[in-house]
């Protein structure tokens, strides 16, 4: 139990930090609010430090076998950590959340990565459903901060009422599962399916029903019909968060549900269980997903709605690597969820700023962009990098993670899946292109300048930048640490 | 002796019951009181099957959370349904439709 612990210390100082806060909150007055984001910050600085000292520690499990420690789950959580660090940044000192309380937004932030990642690490089905359900209720009430705004209420009640069915119907398939093999372990699971011979009915109906509560923090098909509502209504920094930390978590858990329970390890390597077909239905959902999203992000007005449906078709990318389920769709995964975090969040940032100065989250607020002074020329650049990034165009960060991503696919022997797979991306360049068309050669609608944002959100928005720019040509280092990552 | 079977039968009522009144209310509170029905359906699976396996722990343990989880929710959920109704003045979530595209 003790040396438990030594696995458990990054979530540990996470835990205390979110503790630490809501006991602030009761002991400290309105005027010293600043405080909590500083806090917040160095209770996940700290994380990543401790994650880092604990990275040479071989795999193990703890807790009497309800979590899993290894490499996957250390990337996961500097996945995580960088991503709650930003999205700090970014909330604090936006417009959009003056009036919303600050102890109890970044509280609730912290506690987020908590469950992000402790959802990284389950291995025990209680322990995936209750961190599943932790990530989504304070999603919801994250989502519906903005008190006295019938956008946000309404995306919060339509959150809460889709992530309620979701999770129900996970909750069922579970218990199928647990009727099925009588264990509760992911790797228990694997265990009996590999010695005992299974009702195929009763198996494909309760990995359908559990793919709907992980299908729904990934926003994929059918489960994304929440994602463009919640991601317009929700105040903007919280989408941004949205958008990349839980479906991380969300793919997080995916791997390791399909390599730890519905695969077995064979000479050849690791191979999806045969009884049912699982490249088919992960296949046609991840088709279904890209088309789904990049279709529908064509038509959109809001940018913060072509986001949305961008991100879900970022999510049908990543699920097409898992119907390889081979190592190469672990790296490839990870690779593309540390370059989708960056990119993503750098154009929320952009959107932000943009946004909080000229008041709009129209896609038209960006016509003209680059002649509205020396600081929005240089923005439209950065713009420019992360929307080429999201097309997946080289030199960018985008197309290495995709040459991984597609890599993976093509080597299990896929070809039709990967070439639908870059057909897809050809369509989205019409969309993200489409911004940068308007930022260049469209005229602005007003003559008011851009001025000079809060030196954090213009640092973090150019950092971000340069890094999408850097992992595109120097991939090595970074591909490198992901590749040797081993599941379980 | 009741069989697994009827228990098994109880459950996918309750399951097809909750399923049927989330997609036809329309209002709020309804909904909610069909994904109460769901957890309780799986709650009840957990339950049969942790008795009918003769591995008390795990199913039992299971459900246990489940109340509590579906108590959280609930808490949550209501919260927002309040928040909606201030600034709707309904809580029919056909009415509350702002955001589309």
């Amino acid at each position: 139990m003790k040396q438990d612990l030594i696995y458990f210390l990054p979530e540990l100082i996470v835990s205390i930090t979110v503790l630490f806060l809501f006991l602030l909150d009761c002991f400290i007055g309105k005027r010293s609010r600043r405080i909590f984001p500083v806090i917040a910050f160095i209770g996940i600085a700290a994380m990543m430090l401790a994650n880092k000292s604990s990275s040479p520690l071989p795999s193990a499990r703890f807790f009497s076998d309800m979590m899993v420690f290894d490499h996957v789950s250390v990337l996961f959580k500097y996945i995580f950590g960088l991503a709650g660090l930003i999205a700090i940044v970014i909330a604090n000192g936006s417009h959009e959340l003056e009036k919303v309380d600050k102890a109890n937004y970044f509280t609730l932030l912290t506690a987020l990565v908590l469950g992000m990642m402790l959802l990284a690490n389950a291995h025990h089905f209680l322990m995936i459903y209750l961190s599943l359900e932790m990530v989504s209720l304070l999603s919801y009430i994250l989502t519906g901060s903005l008190q006295g705004s019938r956008r946000s209420s309404e995306a919060s009640l339509k959150y809460v009422i889709y992530g309620g069915v979701a999770s129900g119907i996970m909750a069922y398939g579970i218990s199928i599962l647990y009727g099925l093999t009588g264990s509760m372990t992911l790797t228990g699971v694997a265990e009996f399916l590999r010695m005992n011979a299974v009702s195929k009915t009763a198996l494909y109906t309760s990995v359908l029903m559990i793919m709907a509560g992980f299908g729904f923090k990934v926003a994929s098909v059918p489960f994304h019909m929440w994602c463009p509502d919640v991601y317009e209504g929700a105040p903007t920094p919280f989408t941004a968060f949205l958008s990349v930390g839980p479906k991380a978590a969300g793919f997080a858990v995916l791997l390791r549900f399909f390599f730890g329970a519905l695969s077995q390890t064979t000479t050849s390597g690791i191979e999806p269980i045969k009884i049912i077909g699982l490249p088919a239905l992960l296949g046609g959902l991840s088709i279904a997903t890209m088309t789904l999203g990049n279709l529908a992000a064509l038509q959109q007005k809001s940018m913060k709605r072509l986001l949305a449906y961008s991100s879900i078709a970022h999510a049908g990318y990543m699920l097409l690597a898992l119907v390889a389920l081979n190592a190469e769709a672990v790296t490839g995964v990870i690779f593309y969820l540390s370059v989708y975090l960056l990119m993503n969040l750098g154009a929320f940032l952009v959107l932000i700023i943009v946004g909080d100065q000229l008041g709009s989250e129209d896609i038209s607020v960006f016509q003209g962009l680059s002649k509205r002074g020396p600081f929005a020329a240089l923005l439209s650049i950065v713009m420019t990098v992360f929307m080429f990034s999201l097309t997946g165009i080289p030199p960018m960060a985008g197309f290495i993670g995709k040459f991984y991503l597609f890599g993976s696919v093509i080597k299990s022997g896929h070809y039709t899946l990967a070439v639908i797979g870059m057909l897809n991306s050809v369509v989205s360049l019409y969309y993200y292109i489409r911004v940068v068309k308007i930022m260049y050669f469209d005229e602005p609608v007003d003559g008011r300048n851009l001025t000079t944002p809060m030196v954090s959100h213009a640092s973090t928005v150019f950092a971000l930048a340069l890094l999408t720019i850097y992992l595109g040509l120097f991939w090595n280092g970074l591909a490198n640490i992901v590749g040797q990552a081993k599941l379980f | 002796m009741i069989s697994i079977n009827s228990y098994l039968f109880v459950t996918v009522l309750l399951f097809c019951l909750g399923l049927y009144n989330v997609i036809t209310r329309s209002n709020a509170v309804g909904i909610l009181m069909g994904v109460e029905l769901i957890l309780n359906a799986a709650s009840l699976n957990m339950v049969a099957f942790a008795h009918f396996n003769g591995n008390l722990v795990g199913g039992g343990i299971f459900a246990l959370f489940l109340i509590v989880l579906a108590a959280a929710e609930a808490a949550v959920a209501l919260a927002i349904v309040v928040s909606i109704y201030r600034q709707f003045g309904t809580i029919d979530v056909e009415e509350a439709t702002n955001l589309k595209g």
